[in-house]
């Protein structure tokens, strides 16, 4: 089982690096968009077990280690490959 | 004698910097505390040192608060003692929850590297003991993350109970955006904790402590945290 943690700026926290690209986005002529919010993914493998143990410990992860809550927010998303997800 | 341990991770790159100031400025003892040890040896004074801990991996100081060496630091903050987290030093201590907030890039996207002015102020730490409030001091920083954030609430508690201890001014002490390098709220350059005995600051004094640095400006809170162990002692 694999799982993806992703990792972004909590909403409300100005995201300079996201402006810079959103701009960068716009120069190319792919504009006129919105807010851009750059954030992080972590692919991690959990090997074999059961969905339930393998989103309680993406959680863990994300909540201990992988985002800190002052400033970001996260959301857990397990790869199925029975789904044919990636 | 002030008995200085300063705490090593792999990739700190200023704790060479804070054991010479002890040992040459203040006439200290000062040893390096590998981050591996989970025991301090009786210290008067904890330094956290600047420089990319863990190669900054993850976010700056993220994977450093996990060291056993911080259990210790924790410990020795809870039962009072003087700790000084300086740039990477102060992320560390927001990461483990010393100090309350987190440091962001800078809103230039880029690294900063120069001279700024300080001002103290804020209520009396130990490294700002018998330094006057609005006092202005030039030291130098040099980081890419050093834009402090906290939510409204958190900053309004941190200035309702004076532990906003300095800010980013400009020479003659006024504080205003074109004297704010990096973004940081409020102009905050350093913190300290509820007990005020926990100090970070982005800011490097040890790199501004001897005459042939050309600035002696960082040797201030060098020289107050001595002079508050001594009033202590």
């Amino acid at each position: 089982m694999k799982g993806r943690v992703v990792v972004s700026l909590r909403t409300g926290v100005l995201d300079v690096e996201g402006k810079a690209i959103g701009k960068a986005i716009e120069s190319l002529g792919l504009g006129p968009i919105g807010d851009v919010r750059v954030g992080r993914v972590f692919e991690i493998d959990l090997g074999d077990v059961p969905r339930e143990d393998a989103e309680a410990r993406l959680k863990e992860m994300a909540q201990r280690l992988l985002a800190n809550p002052v400033m970001e927010t996260w959301r857990v998303e397990l790869l199925d490959p029975s789904h044919g997800v990636r | 004698m002030m008995r200085v341990d300063v705490v090593s991770f792999p990739g700190s790159n200023c704790d060479d910097d804070c054991v010479r100031v002890v040992r040459e400025v203040l006439g200290g003892h000062a040893r390096k505390v590998w981050h591996t040890e989970t025991a301090l040896d009786a210290p008067d004074l904890v330094i956290v040192p600047g420089g990319f801990s863990f190669g900054d991996y993850l976010r700056c100081g993220a994977i450093a608060r996990f060291s056993p060496v911080l259990e210790a630091v924790r410990a020795f903050a809870r039962a009072g003692g003087p700790v000084l987290g300086i740039c990477n030093g102060f992320q560390i201590l927001t990461e483990a929850g010393l100090l309350p907030g987190a440091l962001r890039r800078n809103v230039g996207l880029s690294f900063v590297c120069q001279d700024v002015h300080l001002r103290v102020d804020g209520r009396e730490t130990p490294f700002t003991h018998g330094v006057t409030a609005g006092r202005v001091l030039r030291v130098p920083i040099a980081h890419n993350e050093g834009n402090y954030f906290a939510d409204d609430e958190t900053l309004d508690r941190l200035e309702g109970e004076g532990r906003v201890v300095f800010r980013y001014c400009d020479v003659e002490g006024r504080v205003g955006s074109a004297a704010n390098p990096n973004g940081a709220a409020r102009d905050i350059a350093g913190i300290c904790s509820e007990g005020g005995n926990v100090v970070g600051l982005m800011p490097h004094p040890e790199r501004s402590a001897e005459p042939l640095l050309g600035n002696e400006d960082g040797r201030v809170l060098f020289d107050a945290v001595r002079t508050f162990l001594e009033a202590r002692s």
